[in-house]
């Protein structure tokens, strides 16, 4: 079973990295670009297969290591 | 005094804090260097130092790995029942890392490794690691980060303002830092992290003694203890 873990920005954190990514692609030409916000997708290869189980443990993980949630939030996919 | 220094796989100011921490113990024995892996601390320790560098390889987040590590848990038993720690770079990333101190360190406003002297304003003299200092005393002070910009939520950053617990802040932003924020103190004021490092400028053949008083500040802090 493979979990997949996207970490973003709590909107309201500024987001130097996808300022910068905007003001590149307006450069590059591509117009209406409001904000662009920049994350982290982790994959996890997991040997549970009880999705439900695999899902309250993956929120563990992100809870104790792979998010700081002072400033970013997570969402998991289980696939 | 005792001190121990933690040394990660990647730290690279380890020994410059351990020679700062040497030159002020007062006694011949030297600082002690502990492995991450070792999961308890040695006996008898007045200050533990967790230095500057890219611990495992800044790897998910600065610091992030580092405080997860078996040692990390025993500096924060160790800060929790009133042990001195102070985290220097990286290591105040640790600290932030750990919930030893409060908010996060970001990338740097402007996206960039900031290698230079930085001016810095001392904010508080009531703490064990800036007693030496006068208040609003100008310092100076090297930096090197590429995540040094901190922030905290609005409630965090009213309380360390309230309890007058920013350490020190910068005289010019170079990193985007909220409120100028360089260096802040924990809840019982026995725990410092700081961006700008003061054992780097403890030797006047290094081109200054600014950080001297730092150090200095945690010896007389424990004599008089």
């Amino acid at each position: 079973m493979k979990a997949k873990v996207t970490v973003t920005l709590k909107a309201g954190v500024l987001d130097p990295q996808g300022e910068a990514v905007r003001r590149s692609l307006g450069a590059l030409g591509f117009e209406g670009v409001e904000a662009v916000r920049q994350g982290k997708v982790i994959e996890l290869d997991l040997t549970e297969t009880d999705p439900a189980a695999a899902e309250k443990n993956v929120r563990k993980m992100c809870e104790k290591l792979l998010a700081n949630t002072v400033i970013e939030n997570y969402s998991i996919e289980i696939v | 005094m005792r001190a121990a220094v933690i040394q990660f796989p990647g730290s690279n100011c380890d020994r410059d804090m351990a020679v700062a921490f040497d030159k002020v113990s007062g006694h011949n024995k030297p600082t002690q260097m502990v492995w991450h892996k070792d999961d308890h601390l040695p006996e008898g320790l007045d200050v533990i130092g967790i230095p500057g560098g890219f611990s495992f390889g800044d790897y998910l987040r600065c610091g992030a790995i580092a405080a997860r590590s078996p040692i990390v848990q025993s500096v924060i038993e160790f800060a929790k029942g009133g042990g001195y720690v102070i985290g220097i770079c990286n290591g105040f990333q640790v600290l932030t890392e750990s919930g030893l101190l409060p908010g996060v360190l970001m990338r740097n406003s402007n996206l960039k490794f900031i290698c230079k002297d930085a001016d810095l304003i001392v904010k508080t003299t009531d703490s064990a690691f800036t007693n030496r200092y006068t208040k609003g005393q100008k310092l100076r002070m090297p930096i090197a980060h590429h995540d040094g910009n901190y922030t905290a939520d609005a409630d965090s950053l009213k309380r360390l303002k309230d309890e007058n617990r920013v350490a020190f802040t910068y005289a010019v932003n170079p990193n985007g830092s909220v409120d100028d924020i360089a260096g802040i103190l924990s809840e019982n004021r026995r725990v410092l992290g700081m961006m700008p490092h003061p054992e780097r400028l403890n030797d006047p053949q290094l081109g200054g003694t600014d950080g001297s008083g730092l150090f200095e500040s945690i010896a007389e802090a424990l004599v008089s203890a």
